[in-house]
């Protein structure tokens, strides 16, 4: 059973339609394995080795892997909500209702989405402590802490334009408040809290504005920056191994 | 390059520049005047010309609606109208903290606001709490239909009561 199963897979990738997909071919060897990676849009961001011990639980706590798992999670439940949700002002409200109480899986999608969005907060920063109390923001590591600050940027403000859309009492107020830090800036801070709002209070332009900000442009910038954060660990030399010896601090 | 090697057509004193440097020059000056532009285009773009939003000016109604010696809160409009012994007068009641809705404890006699815990008197000079200012007077007449007026976008210095 095992061997004609082993012989159908076989069969697939020595196949022409696979073989234009991945050029990379089949075998074992070395050169193979990282051809693989290599030739692979998305895998090729990454080292085609690694050390062992960099990929063992104790090195990460796979924090930085599990922030990526919340934000695809977030990506997917965040698209199907859309296909409900109108970003208009009487209308946001019943359409999250709409979700929780007569939509097939619609609580489902949209406490998954919220509870993600909990978790990837919680986890960029687990994830940013592991990071500066192993020292692996150091050099040649500078660079990747700073777009992971970005990065810590973009998920605090895509967490705060999502916390508008339901538009219940909770998300009104939350950023009455927080417009109204925004407006503390010196000199330009009234024009930055008009420019965030799309006028002079809470309302239905700034719920657009949010929406917007929330489903396209963050998200975008999101994408952007963890591409550039992923290929630097590579460009770096891969996951800090914490040998202090072979790395930094020898002398 | 080439160019920069031959006698000829490098600049003969300091202040003179190659065609290159003045070619790049001019790209690098049409880049930055059009990046300029672009930006402040963008801020004109997000900045709406018109806004939707309800007028400043309030209809506050007669003034025999208000009890002697009240303090009215209209959520909607978010003012106060304030009946004292000797006359009317507009407060406004928006939490000079941070922007929340405040309420009036009538039995306290305060205004309180429920977001990070500022008190006012009925006057809006703050008693306690982060509010940084006390809550503006805000300008108030009679109309000619004898019914209160109220600008929320105009706060009075002087505190002045409309008499009735």
């Amino acid at each position: 059973m095992a061997n004609t199963l082993d012989q159908f897979v076989d069969q697939v990738r020595e196949n022409r339609i696979w073989r234009s997909i991945f050029r990379s071919g089949t075998g074992e060897s070395n050169l193979h394995k990282s051809l693989v990676v290599q030739q692979n849009v998305f895998l090729h961001l990454f080292s085609i080795k690694a050390r062992k011990r960099t990929m063992e639980f104790n090195a990460t706590w796979y924090l930085g892997a599990l922030t990526f798992g919340t934000f695809m999670i977030l990506v997917i439940t965040g698209v199907l909500l859309m296909l409900y949700y109108h970003p208009s002002v009487p209308q946001a409200y019943a359409d999250m209702k709409d979700l929780q109480y007569v939509v097939s899986s619609g609580v489902f999608l949209r406490n998954l989405h919220r509870w993600s969005a909990h978790a990837m907060v919680f986890l960029v920063f687990a994830h940013m402590f592991k990071v500066f109390y192993r020292g692996a923001y150091r050099t040649p590591r500078e660079f990747n802490w700073v777009i992971g600050v970005i990065l810590l940027l973009v998920t605090l403000l895509l967490s705060y334009t999502g916390y508008l859309l339901p538009w219940d009492q909770l998300a009104y107020w939350a950023v009455t408040v927080g417009s109204n830090i925004a407006s503390a800036v010196p000199l330009m801070g009234a024009r930055i809290r008009f420019l965030m709002l799309g006028g002079t209070a809470v309302n239905a332009n700034a719920l657009l504005r949010f929406y917007v900000l929330h489903c396209v442009i963050l998200p975008l910038f999101a994408i952007l920056f963890i591409a550039v954060h992923f290929w630097r660990i590579r460009k770096d030399g891969g996951i800090y191994p914490g040998d202090q010896s072979s790395e930094v601090g020898s002398q | 390059m080439p160019e920069d090697e031959n006698p000829k057509l490098a600049p003969d004193s300091p202040e003179e520049m190659s065609r290159r440097q003045f070619f790049i020059k001019i790209g690098v000056t049409s880049i930055a005047i059009a990046a300029a532009g672009t930006a402040a285009f963008s801020y004109e773009y997000l900045s709406p010309n018109v806004l939707y939003e309800p007028s400043p000016i309030v209809d506050a109604g007669k003034p025999d609606h208000y009890a002697p010696d009240s303090v009215t809160l209209d959520p909607q409009t978010a003012i106060y109208v304030v009946r004292t012994g000797e006359g009317f007068f507009a407060l406004s009641a928006i939490c000079t903290h941070l922007g929340c809705l405040t309420a009036y404890k009538s039995d306290l006699g305060i205004i309180a606001c429920p977001c990070h815990g500022s008190k006012f008197n009925r006057d809006g000079v703050k008693i306690e709490g982060p509010a940084p200012r006390p809550l503006p007077w805000l300008r108030m007449w009679m109309s000619d239909e004898g019914n209160l007026m109220v600008d929320r976008s105009q706060a009075v210095a002087i505190k002045q009561l409309v008499r009735v």
